[in-house]
């Protein structure tokens, strides 16, 4: 599903964040990227959708090397990846319903399936009933939600979350984790980098660590393994 | 792209201008402006071109016959006369008629030299290319029959040059002010837009391609250029309208012609509007471009 070979990323001030990543993901795999701040998590994530491009090495996404892939089709690329940040993005001039809506806009859905498949997701993550509410009159654990409606919405087979209860409390991070392991159930594979070490402790799946650009453990069923 | 696509781009664009009020007014602010200076400045130098122009082409020459030229030698000349490349045209006057010439402007007295009159046959000769009066002269000195030739000399060369300098700094002004123009409007116009850079990376995010981005951007460029070419294209008119009932009736009877009101505020009219949205398109195309990078 995802591979990893060889992957090499050097920023231009320097820094390499991929020192050789060699990793393989298999479809409905559940994964949490794990490291201290700055040690390549985010670059990890962020190569699998093309944010950032690998300096050396193949990427390989449903069958594609998205390494190689010319800049005109990465938007399809992304088609197919959901994508939740630790800061929602959402926009915060469109109501709920249109923020969703957005990424069906995008690749001309008719107006029909948009309105039916928006509702779907929204009843999914419970926020039907505010489809029409702003972004800012909503908690941050809603507008995360928003966030994750919006990235389930196309039917991604893939949903990367970077850091995607960093701005929550305790209480709406579980929330949000329960809402994460319900779509996962429905076969879609999660990849999530996260610091919260209750959260990777408590719902077990497989852990990769990375640290200086390395990737220094890789267990199904592990635990965080730093001091938070 | 599917047409419910395309309207889609034309209702967000719209959306758009109305959403980011106060970047829209700022844009529009910086549109009329220039577009005003510009529209104003390019209709005072037009204007001055056709003056130019217009004094250039009152340049002549005249070309004296000899004294002793009988009509067969005066035919010749005229001949070589218009043999010469670049002569516009060729006008024979008599001595008779050039002393009647006088006599009207100086009145009576003039009369006395009817009796013997000093004043040579003329050929008043014109030049295709003003700038060509000193060569044709010269080559007219060499004729046989020519006993000298009078343009003005020296005095020519320094209005032709006069009029190319004020020529070329006008040029210069229009330009220099064009480019400050689409800078000053493509800095505004990317202002409002890295205020929307998000929007843009969310797009991105998503998988909007590059011309789903830009679209919009483009179509509120041009819709920005259009709106804030209105009032200069108002004012222009007005402006231009009261001159020229101002100075036409003054320079009726000068060789110094004013531009006709129509057709000349249509075509700066449609310069103004035609800039305005190629400044709109181009400042949000450049913008949008730099953000396209996610």
């Amino acid at each position: 599903m995802i591979q990893m070979k060889e992957v090499y990323k050097k920023y231009p001030n320097g820094i390499m964040a991929a020192n050789g990543f060699d990793v393989k993901i298999q479809a409905g795999e559940f994964v949490y990227v794990v490291g201290p701040s700055g040690a390549g998590k985010s670059t990890f994530i962020k190569m699998m959708y093309r944010e950032e491009k690998p300096t050396k090495g193949t990427i390989n996404v449903n069958g594609i090397d998205i390494a190689k892939l010319k800049t005109n089709r990465v938007p399809y690329l992304r088609r197919n990846i959901g994508v939740v940040f630790q800061d929602f993005k959402l926009l915060n001039k469109l109501t709920v319903f249109e923020n969703v809506a957005f990424a069906l806009e995008v690749i001309e859905e008719e107006p029909k399936v948009i309105k039916q498949k928006v509702m779907e997701v929204l009843d999914l993550v419970g926020l039907k009933h505010k489809a029409r509410m702003m972004p800012d009159e909503l908690s941050g654990g809603e507008q995360q939600r928003v966030s994750i409606a919006r990235s389930i919405v196309n039917s991604p087979k893939v949903v990367i979350a970077d850091e995607p209860t960093g701005n929550l409390d305790p209480e709406t991070s579980w929330e949000i984790m329960n809402l994460f392991e319900e779509i996962n159930s429905r076969g879609t594979t999660i990849i999530m980098a996260t610091h919260n070490r209750e959260i990777v402790n408590t719902i077990r799946h497989r852990v990769i660590a990375i640290e200086n650009g390395v990737i220094v453990r890789d267990e199904q069923r592990g635990d965080y393994g730093y001091e938070s | 792209m599917k047409a419910r696509t395309l309207l889609r781009h034309f209702r967000e664009s719209f959306k758009s201008l109305a959403r980011n009020g106060w970047m829209t007014f700022a844009s529009v602010s910086a549109v009329t402006v220039t577009l005003l200076l510009v529209g104003v400045f390019t209709a005072l130098m037009l204007n001055m071109n056709k003056a130019a122009d217009d004094i250039e082409n009152d340049v002549e020459m005249n070309v004296y016959v000899d004294l002793e030229a009988d009509q067969q030698a005066v035919t010749t000349l005229e001949q070589e006369i218009e043999q010469l490349s670049g002569v516009e045209s060729i006008e024979y006057s008599t001595k008779e008629e050039e002393l009647s010439g006088l006599i009207d402007s100086f009145g009576e007295e003039m009369a006395l030299f009817e009796q013997n009159n000093p004043l040579r046959d003329k050929f008043v000769v014109k030049a295709v290319d003003p700038r060509q009066t000193e060569r044709l002269a010269s080559q007219i000195g060499t004729f046989e029959s020519t006993y000298s030739v009078e343009y003005g000399e020296g005095k020519i060369e320094q209005l032709f040059s006069v009029l190319e300098v004020s020529r070329n700094v006008g040029a210069v002004l229009i330009f220099g002010l064009l480019f400050t123009a689409m800078f000053l409007i493509s800095n505004t116009i990317k202002i409002t837009i890295v205020a929307r850079k998000t929007e843009i990376e969310i797009m991105k995010l998503v998988g909007a391609s590059n011309w789903f981005v830009r679209i919009p951007f483009i179509l509120e460029g041009i819709w920005l250029g259009i709106i804030g070419s209105i009032l200069p294209i108002a004012a222009v008119s007005m402006i231009y309208y009261n001159v020229y009932e101002y100075m036409q009736p003054r320079l009726e009877n000068s060789f110094i012609q004013i531009l006709e009101f129509s057709p000349f505020i249509y075509q700066i009219n449609a310069l103004i509007l035609l800039m305005g949205v190629v400044i709109g398109v181009w400042g949000s195309f450049m913008s949008v471009r730099k953000f396209l990078r996610v």
